[in-house]
């Protein structure tokens, strides 16, 4: 019998370990265990890297002014992104993301200017249409077993359409609201700079959701339902309600993105931000969380969301046409999906 | 005892752990299990073969809650249950491990092993942040690995995918078997795996057995049934065929029973 072979003593069994970790270690291979671990690492490199570049450019980027500009200005893309690394993490996509935050946007706002509602219920309500809004997502994606793809790019058509029709097309001013509504976009001094509320508001958010994925049980299972639906399936997890908490979760902090975005444009327009589905995922993708999910954190988000700001205003400042801005961000997706699918051969 | 279950060698009255009594299972005019019956005692490992179709899996899959029997029996240390999903087996301490290696491969062996039961912190960290005890859980991981004797697993920090083969099922097996489970089902273990690797495999189900935990192990590799099994369930159309043991019959006879070509 060939295959009859007596198990060696357990010293063997150490050799054999040995042996497969030494041929795994070449310098390169050492490299991408490392970004395979901690997948911030990349967009966190590339981040230092492009604000050193921008800086040595341009003496006027590093000013205080310029970065909490930068900050401002990715506060309302990076709080979406956060709903859309939930949704990625758990291998889906979520292309109504922005769509959802403006018709939250809009009702908040409409109810508090045209039918007198005060502030903190006009905010609540505006969390109910966020929620349901994730709940119709969720439902759709687990009763029905639609790919994500496909639910929420009917979704996004369904939400403007529902967006456009209650608000008839009017934008409502940032100046007639209840301040609850603007206080998103008060800043406060911090010694000379001045930092948006809205920005903490998002940064509150981001080590919320940190927490979340990284420190509890229910975070780790959205990993393993990423990672391998079946085998988490297998291992007692109920798959169907984790997706379905996390298409909730992820309406809960677009509801909170209205409340931003309307502190920062200081309106509530049912025309704004629909490129906004895109520059999230483009967010996440060059954060390093994997599109095939399972893989990634927020805080690579954040970075991503960052990076995004800062080649825009980088380029802007640095002269360049905003065409050339946009050209650089598809070279930096391309380039961050090179890179997971390279880090995703550790499989091997 | 029917004739056809032979005991275990040395043993008089010892309590099956698992048993199964007529099970009957039909899928629309297709019967899966015409009336099979099981026992599975302490410290043995049960073999069970059969052609495809034989109702291998079906069996398994009624044993380990996956699918409920029309009729018939199911008793776990001599106390009757009745399993609607595979948590209800786990509850009643059986567990499997899935041919297609139900392990999450970007989390690390330690979180692999504490899936779907992970601990909390103390306090108000776990009750009221929910917090995981992410220490505790690996130096626990790391003890239960040291208990049931996996020594390819050094570091449970490591990320699944990153390990071989054998170590993955090495995984896979251990959250099976860690946890006070008190029995250890295997569809397929080594299948997927090289011939040193199917060897490590081999040697944890030996281990397990010899720690006292019995293990039902589905395979078609003969030279692997024989090499470790205590007694062999032979799935013939449906019907438990003979139970033989590797002492008594030879690989020839036992294909042979397989296929109909002779009798027990």
């Amino acid at each position: 019998m060939t295959q009859q072979q007596t198990a060696g003593p357990p010293s063997a069994g150490h050799a054999d370990l040995a042996e497969e970790f030494l041929d795994r270690q070449t310098p390169l291979s050492r490299i991408r265990n490392i970004l395979h671990r901690y997948p911030a690492v990349s967009p966190a490199l590339v981040l230092l890297i492009s604000v050193v570049v921008f800086g040595l450019l341009n003496d006027r980027f590093l000013r205080v002014e310029n970065l909490s500009l930068i900050t401002q200005q990715v506060s309302v893309v990076g709080t979406l992104a956060i709903a859309q690394t939930l949704i990625i993490l758990t291998a889906g996509i979520d292309l109504s993301v922005g769509a959802v935050m403006i018709l939250s946007s809009m009702v908040m706002a409409q109810l508090a200017v045209n039918n007198g509602v005060p502030a903190p219920i006009a905010l609540l309500a505006g969390l109910v249409v966020g929620l349901a809004a994730g709940a119709l997502n969720g439902f759709l994606v687990t009763r029905f077993r639609l790919p994500p793809f496909i639910v929420t790019l009917g979704t996004l058509n369904i939400f403007i359409a529902l967006t456009l029709l209650y608000s008839n097309g009017a934008t409502v001013r940032g100046s007639a609201m209840p301040p609850l509504l603007t206080w998103t976009g008060t800043t406060f001094p911090v010694g000379p700079v001045r930092i948006s509320t809205g920005v903490v508001v998002m940064l509150l958010l981001y080590i919320a959701i940190a927490f979340i994925l990284g420190k509890t049980a229910w975070g780790r299972h959205v990993y393993a339902v990423g990672d391998d639906k079946e085998a988490a399936r297998l291992a007692g997890i109920a798959v169907s309600k984790v997706l379905m908490s996390v298409y909730l979760a992820a309406g809960a902090v677009l509801a909170v993105g209205a409340w931003i975005q309307i502190g920062r444009t200081n309106a509530a327009s049912p025309n704004a931000g629909v490129d906004l589905n895109l520059d999230s995922i483009t967010a996440v993708v060059i954060g390093g969380t994997s599109l095939f999910g399972g893989r990634g954190s927020v805080w690579g988000t954040l970075l991503g969301a960052l990076i995004v700001g800062v080649f825009r205003n980088g380029l802007s400042l640095a002269g360049l046409d905003v065409l050339y801005q946009t050209l650089a961000v598809g070279v930096l997706i391309i380039l961050a999906v090179s890179i997971d699918q390279w880090i995703r051969k550790v499989k091997s | 005892m029917t004739s056809t279950h032979l005991e275990p060698a040395g043993t008089q009255v010892r309590q099956p752990i698992l048993q199964a009594r007529n099970l009957v299972k039909t899928f629309g005019r297709v019967v899966g299990l015409d009336g099979v019956s099981l026992d599975l005692y302490p410290g043995e490992v049960l073999a069970i073969i059969g052609d495809n179709g034989a109702g291998k899996s079906t069996l398994i899959k009624c044993l380990t809650g996956a699918e409920i029997p029309d009729t018939g029996e199911l008793m776990v240390s001599g106390q009757p249950v009745h399993f609607k999903r595979p948590q209800d087996a786990r509850a009643h301490g059986i567990e499997t491990v899935y041919q297609n290696l139900a392990v999450s491969p970007a989390l690390d062996v330690a979180s692999n092993l504490f899936l779907g039961r992970e601990e909390r912190r103390a306090g108000l960290l776990g009750s009221v942040f929910r917090m995981l005890d992410t220490k505790g859980m690996r130096t626990k991981a790391r003890q239960e690995l040291t208990r049931l004797g996996i020594s390819t697993l050094q570091d449970v920090t490591v990320p699944v995918e990153n390990l071989s083969g054998g170590q993955r099922q090495a995984v896979a097996v251990a959250r099976a078997a860690a946890f006070g489970s008190k029995v250890v089902v295997l569809d397929e273990p080594t299948a997927a795996l090289g011939v040193r690797e199917s060897n490590q495999v081999l040697q944890l189900v030996r281990d397990l057995r010899d720690r006292g935990l019995p293990v039902i192990l589905i395979s078609h590799n003969m030279p692997h049934v024989f090499d470790v099994a205590d007694r062999i369930h032979i799935q013939r159309l449906g019907k438990c065929a003979a139970t033989i043991t590797p002492q008594s019959h030879t690989m020839t006879d036992a294909v042979a029973i397989m296929t109909g070509a002779a009798t027990a």
